[in-house]
């Protein structure tokens, strides 16, 4: 079927006609001449994006579809509806709602259960999207506003997931909403009134029932409009700068190679959403999720073993469970340090650093040119080892927030997880940044080895005198390509010159900073270059064997 | 069963009277002059026989209690304790037939080896009453049929014989457990939810107490409505009583039909995937959902296969 | 040649594989040797223009029999909607929803999957564009543009005014300030101040009606069944229920009142108990009265380890020692849980008062 393309003459009237129409009107043929070839390219890991974008399509599509029956209402109802165990249950119309959805209109379940994995799925991919974009460099100029704006979504992607996990109003997200209210309240001097005006009174119904119908707008209308912006600025902001390629054979960092646009990413993007689509209605057909019916309605006084949030929540729990109990009440006032710094210390640490990541590399490195082409971890070993520090930081409090789980499951001691967790969330970091940095640059050395000397061909050769050694082969094109993509450090320029005046940028503390950091970014940098012989030539077995293990040794 | 509920609340109210404890010493001499009294013979024939087949099952109890219990929780079930004086194992009078039957039934009792806390498994042959009894060969069924009787009739003096010791909750009847398709699982769910789902989790599937310790799941169909009953009569463990008179025989039928139901509740949503909450679903959104599409991914920017080209 | 191509769009050839893998992990010795004979281009990985014909058909019909099955999906999924999940008076109840999510998230997910796997056979198999290269054009525009640009920039401005009229400016900038202020006042209806609703629950206002009828205070009934309880009804040891004020589920705004007034009811032996200084009645004979409310974010903390008397809470682990006026023993929790007086009037077990502090979680204004 696809092989029915036109002749090379003029388009078919079906093709043309509209095509004419649009040009007449908007004059958009030359828009699309220009971006009917746009060169997209290839590697699996510039996938993981979309399916953020396809998610949040699918999230739109099937949240439409729950509005039409959900009733954002906290006004108490005696259920009667179709799911035996719940009759005759007081609960509020919100909850009443979602078991109706549920249980009594057809595809309802399967809606809210895509709906919840696609949200899931939202923010899984935008946090490996973002550490692609991060371990690879790709955030570098001219692309930290896209990274900012990803930075935004992910955090605005928290709030949208919690105040819609919330809106049922089952005992779970009731459990959640407490939880947000004891953290608002522990903000000091505005605490209280930040609690007193987000639920309209007191927890959880206020004066009149306020907080679902509120947290209903701000996830339906107000969070989505959002994120429709921002993501349709992402998405501009990237077509218009071309995407950044990975270090490979035919990338630079003048041009990009790849597919075209039309047909052929067209047709993958297209196939990709279709995947998308196609494992979250797996997901929503064989694997249940968030079961409210199980839950029960919201009731003050009730809560259930193994009370957690959705994943993406689950370092803000994780680091409330394993925060010390320390709280100052002085002057009549209380602040209570044991629920603020883990409500706003590992996130601030995590978003407010990736923000600031890549303004703080550039002033470090000095390196003010624009980037197309990505780095290779191991390239960045300081980049590359703080990012895994970030990972184990947050993987750790992560694990933390299942914490009664991990007890319960493996039969250790409650206690013991949370001192394991109290300790591993300071040593880890910092463990990760060291075994990291060595693993980049003990990838470098044997790039080095490889440019330098060749690969080892399995051959071994015996010399006339007796020797053995192994033949080592060039490296092939392509791999020579991606090794070389290295750019290795320049020189240190001397902090002084010749008559004792201090380089340009390196006066005054904040100079001094500067140059330090620099130092440390690039110190044991290993370089990667091609001799003028090593290349692999006949007759060099020998030696590079032997200089082969004097590098390793 | 409303006589016996009654007898229920009142022991349990009495025995932690002041003067219980030497109600309970006076009642066990009385027991020991009863077993002493079945052996005269001055009694009438009839009872008799009544009185020698009752002293016969506990000294078969005694003879259970001594060989299984006696090591740990003392020769008369007054518990020990260890050089320092922390209790090895607790005292066993006015624990019950309840607790006695709860413990043994489920293979907690008798332990194995000390831990935090003492894991349900088979219960040794003695007392094993859930053997297969369904053999074709009817030698075998046989006497499997015979072994399963011996266990229940040995749970049943043990019982008896550590009841004989110092009273407590007599084991609950049919009528007090009650059916659990028929409860109010409305009302249940909502006890569930107030005063076990903290521990045992929403669907009964468990959790983590400190020190090791973990409330056991439920969701099991081995874990009887019997013994749902008689733990929350007795408490053992770590976990706390509910007495008949501050849960009702009715709310405790009601909390029973809630966890039968539930865990004959089929998911409709597809795998409940350990019915544990979002840990578990977050785990496979990851893996499964993630891990799909990143398969899929990357099998589109994959390289085509060089044999398309015309060579 | 062709035989290498199966369905699934998986047959690479193994060699070519391998090539693929090298680029990125380390070398692998053995199969190299081969490899570097071979003085072949796999870079250009599309197909060219050329495609070999045959298998270009079975391609086709492989699409063709994917693009089917999404087809046979779809129309299962309509069929199974209109001809079958509406019998009986449609789908209630759980069994039936099982059913339905079942054959329609099934269906769905077919005919997505094989739409989506036939696509990318199609790409990869059918399509004839090869890749192409493109110039990265700097973003930055030329020095002359932006020059031009500012020149117009200050030309405007300097034409409008607007530097040269200090007053206009300023005034400008005064007119704009509260503008920006004015829709954040209108928020300040979202809900009433805090005063001092954190400071008392339904069981302070309970106990003042009760004692205004004479009585010593308000009793305690067990949430869930409303049974006021006796102190007869609570005697064993190692027992815990969770309790509510008498008559707070008739009070204005029951559910806020509950979520403040939750308590749990803890029977400590006698002997093992500890009352605390100043509480030594605030206990009947060891039945002693905490908070449900968390003092660190507010969940209900109500796990009761009748051997260790440890009262811990499942959200975060909070650990309160029941036996000495629930003061913390592990976990971010700061403060004990507040303790209800209780005592005994007609057999009943009653409060007394309210709690002496503020439940729940800690706010700046608590002191």
């Amino acid at each position: 079927m696809s092989e029915a393309t036109a002749p090379k003459a003029a388009a078919p009237k079906a093709v043309d006609a509209p095509l004419t129409f649009l040009d007449e009107r908007l004059g958009s043929t030359t828009f699309f001449k220009r971006n009917v070839k746009k060169v997209f390219p290839d590697h699996w890991s510039f996938m993981l994006g979309e399916i953020a974008l396809y998610s949040f399509i699918i999230l739109l599509l099937t949240g439409t579809f729950l509005t039409l029956w959900f009733q954002p209402s906290m006004h108490e109802t005696v259920y009667e509806g179709s799911y035996e165990p719940l009759r005759g249950v007081k609960m509020s119309q919100a909850y009443a709602s979602t078991l109706h959805i549920t249980f009594d209109v057809r595809g309802g379940l399967l809606m809210r259960q895509i709906h919840h994995w696609a949200a899931i799925l939202f923010m899984a991919s935008i946090c490996a999207h973002m550490l692609r974009v991060f371990f690879t460099g790709a955030y570098r100029k001219p692309r930290e506003i896209n990274w900012l704006i990803g930075i935004v979504l992910f955090t605005l992607g928290m709030l949208e997931g919690l105040f819609g996990y919330s809106l049922p109003d089952d005992l779970l997200s009731g459990t959640g909403l407490r939880i947000t209210q004891g953290v608002l309240e522990s903000l000091p001097l505005v605490g209280t009134y930040g609690y007193m005006f987000l639920f309209g009174g007191e927890f959880p119904e206020g004066m009149n029932g306020e907080l679902i119908p509120r947290l209903f707008t701000l996830h339906i209308l107000l969070l989505p409009g959002i994120f429709l912006a921002l993501i349709t600025a992402h998405m501009m902001i990237m077509w218009h700068q071309k995407h950044t390629a990975m270090p490979v054979k035919n990338q630079t960092e003048e041009q990009v190679y790849g597919y075209p646009f039309y047909p052929v990413f067209m047709a993958k993007t297209g196939a990709y959403f279709l995947f998308t689509f196609g494992v979250l209605a797996l997901l929503g057909a064989f694997a249940q999720i968030n079961p409210i019916w199980q839950f029960g309605p919201y009731d003050p006084g009730a809560i259930s073993s193994g009370s957690q949030p959705d994943w993406y929540m689950g370092v803000l729990e994780g680091s409330l469970r394993i925060m010390p109990n320390w709280e100052i009440t002085a002057w009549g006032h209380t602040l209570s340090l044991n629920v603020l710094i883990p409500a706003l210390g590992p996130l601030g640490i995590i978003f407010t650093g990736a923000a600031l990541w890549p303004f703080l590399e550039r002033w470090v490195t000095g390196d003010n040119r624009s980037h197309h082409v990505n780095d290779r971890p191991r390239n960045a070993p300081v980049r590359t080892g703080v990012g895994m520090a970030a990972v184990t930081f947050y993987g750790l409090l992560w694990l933390a927030g299942a914490n009664d789980v991990i007890a319960e499951r493996f039969h250790v001691s409650l206690f013991a997880t949370t001192w394991f967790f109290r300790v591993t969330v300071i040593i880890g970091p910092i463990l990760a940044y060291i075994i990291t940095k060595r693993v980049c640059l003990g990838l470098q050395r044997s790039d080095a080895n490889v440019i330098g000397h060749g690969v080892e061909s399995g051959i071994i050769v015996a010399s006339p005198d007796g020797r053995f050694s192994e033949r080592h082969e060039p490296a092939r094109e392509e791999e020579r390509i991606t090794i070389l993509s290295k750019e290795n450090a320049r020189p240190e320029a001397p902090a002084t010159d010749a008559n004792g005046i201090p380089a340009p940028g390196t006066k005054g503390p904040l100079g001094v900073l500067r140059s330090r950091l620099q130092r440390a970014w690039t110190f044991d940098d290993i370089a990667v270059e091609e001799h003028e012989h090593g290349n692999g030539h006949e007759g060099h077995e020998l030696e590079a064997g032997k200089s082969d293990k004097e590098l390793r040794h | 069963m409303t006589r016996t509920g009654i007898s229920v609340k009142r022991i349990t109210a009495w025995r932690r009277r002041p003067w219980a404890g030497y109600a309970v010493v006076l009642a066990a001499l009385a027991a020991i002059a009863g077993i002493y009294a079945g052996f005269s013979p001055q009694t009438d024939s009839a009872e008799a026989a009544n009185n020698t087949q009752a002293a016969a099952d506990l000294q078969n109890g005694q003879q259970l209690f001594n060989k299984n219990c006696a090591s740990c929780h003392g020769l008369r079930g007054e518990g020990t304790k260890d050089a320092k004086g922390n209790p090895l194992a607790p005292s066993l009078l006015g624990v019950g037939a309840a607790s006695v039957d709860f413990q043994v039934a489920t293979g907690r009792m008798p332990a194995m080896n000390p831990g935090a806390q003492m894991p349900r498994k088979e219960p040794i042959p003695e007392f094993n009453t859930q053997i297969k009894t369904d053999y074709h060969d009817p030698e075998k069924r046989a006497q499997a049929e015979k072994q399963k009787a011996q266990a229940e009739k040995n749970i049943a003096d043990l019982r008896e014989y550590v009841a004989s010791m110092g009273g407590g909750p007599p084991v609950p009847t049919k009528e007090q457990v009650g059916d659990p398709q028929k409860g109010d699982a409305a009302l249940g769910g909502k006890l569930f939810r107030t005063n076990c789902a903290q521990c045992h989790n929403f669907t009964g599937q468990g959790g983590a107490l400190t020190g090791g310790k973990y409330a056991p799941p439920l969701s099991k169909s081995d874990v009887t409505p019997t013994q749902i009953y008689e733990a929350m009569l007795t408490g053992p463990q770590a976990m706390p009583v509910f007495n008949d008179t501050t849960l009702t025989e009715k709310d405790k039928q009601a909390i029973i039909a809630y966890v039968v139901q539930s865990r004959e509740e089929p998911n409709p949503g597809g795998n409940g995937l350990g019915r544990i909450g979002p840990v578990s679903e977050g785990l496979a959104g990851w893996l499964i959902g993630m891990g799909l599409l990143v398969l899929a991914a990357m099998w589109i920017t994959a390289k085509k296969p060089k044999k398309l080209k015309k060579s | 040649m062709s035989d290498n191509k199966g369905p699934g769009g998986t047959p690479e050839p193994q060699e070519e594989r391998r090539t693929h893998d090298r680029v990125v992990g380390t070398p692998s010795p053995a199969a190299e040797k081969q490899l570097l004979a071979v003085d072949e281009d796999p870079a250009p990985a599309g197909a060219g223009a050329q495609l070999d014909e045959d298998a270009a058909k079975r391609a086709e019909r492989i699409v063709a029999l994917f693009f089917l099955l999404a087809f046979a999906g779809s129309v299962a999924f309509i069929a199974y909607y209109i001809g079958w999940s509406g019998r009986d008076g449609g789908m209630h109840g759980i069994f039936r929803a099982r059913e339905s999510n079942f054959w329609l998230g099934g269906t769905m997910a077919l005919s997505f999957l094989a739409l989506a796997i036939g696509m990318t056979i199609w790409v990869r198999r059918l399509m004839t564009s090869a890749p192409i290269v493109q110039e990265r054009h700097e973003l930055q525009s030329d020095a002359e543009t932006r020059a031009a640009f500012n020149q117009e920039f200050l030309e405007g401005a300097e034409d409008s005014g607007i530097t040269k009229r200090p007053l206009l400016r300023r005034t400008l900038l005064l007119a704009a300030a509260p503008l920006g202020l004015a829709p954040l006042i209108l928020l300040r209806d979202l809900g009433p101040l805090p005063e001092k609703r954190l400071r008392h629950t339904f069981w302070g206002e309970a106990v003042k009606k009760a004692q205004a009828e004479g009585k010593k205070g308000v009793r305690l009934v067990v949430d869930g069944t409303n049974k006021p309880l006796k102190v007869s009804d609570f005697a064993s040891p190692g027992g815990m229920i969770t309790v509510l004020p008498e008559g707070v589920e008739e009070s204005h705004h029951a559910l806020n009142e509950i979520a403040k007034s939750v308590t749990i009811l803890i029977n400590v032996p006698a002997d093992q108990f500890k009352p605390a200084k100043g509480r030594e009645n605030w206990h009947v004979n060891g039945i002693v009265a905490y908070s449900k409310i968390c003092t660190h974010v507010g969940c209900p903390a109500a796990l009761y380890e009748q051997t260790t008397h440890h009262i811990l809470c499942p959200c975060h682990q909070s650990t309160f020692d029941a036996t000495d006026a629930a003061k913390v023993v592990f976990g971010p929790a700061a403060r004990p849980l507040p303790q209800l007086p209780l005592a005994v009037e007609d057999g009943y077990i009653v409060a007394t008062a309210d709690f002496p502090e503020p439940i729940g979680p800690s706010f700046w204004e608590r002191g």
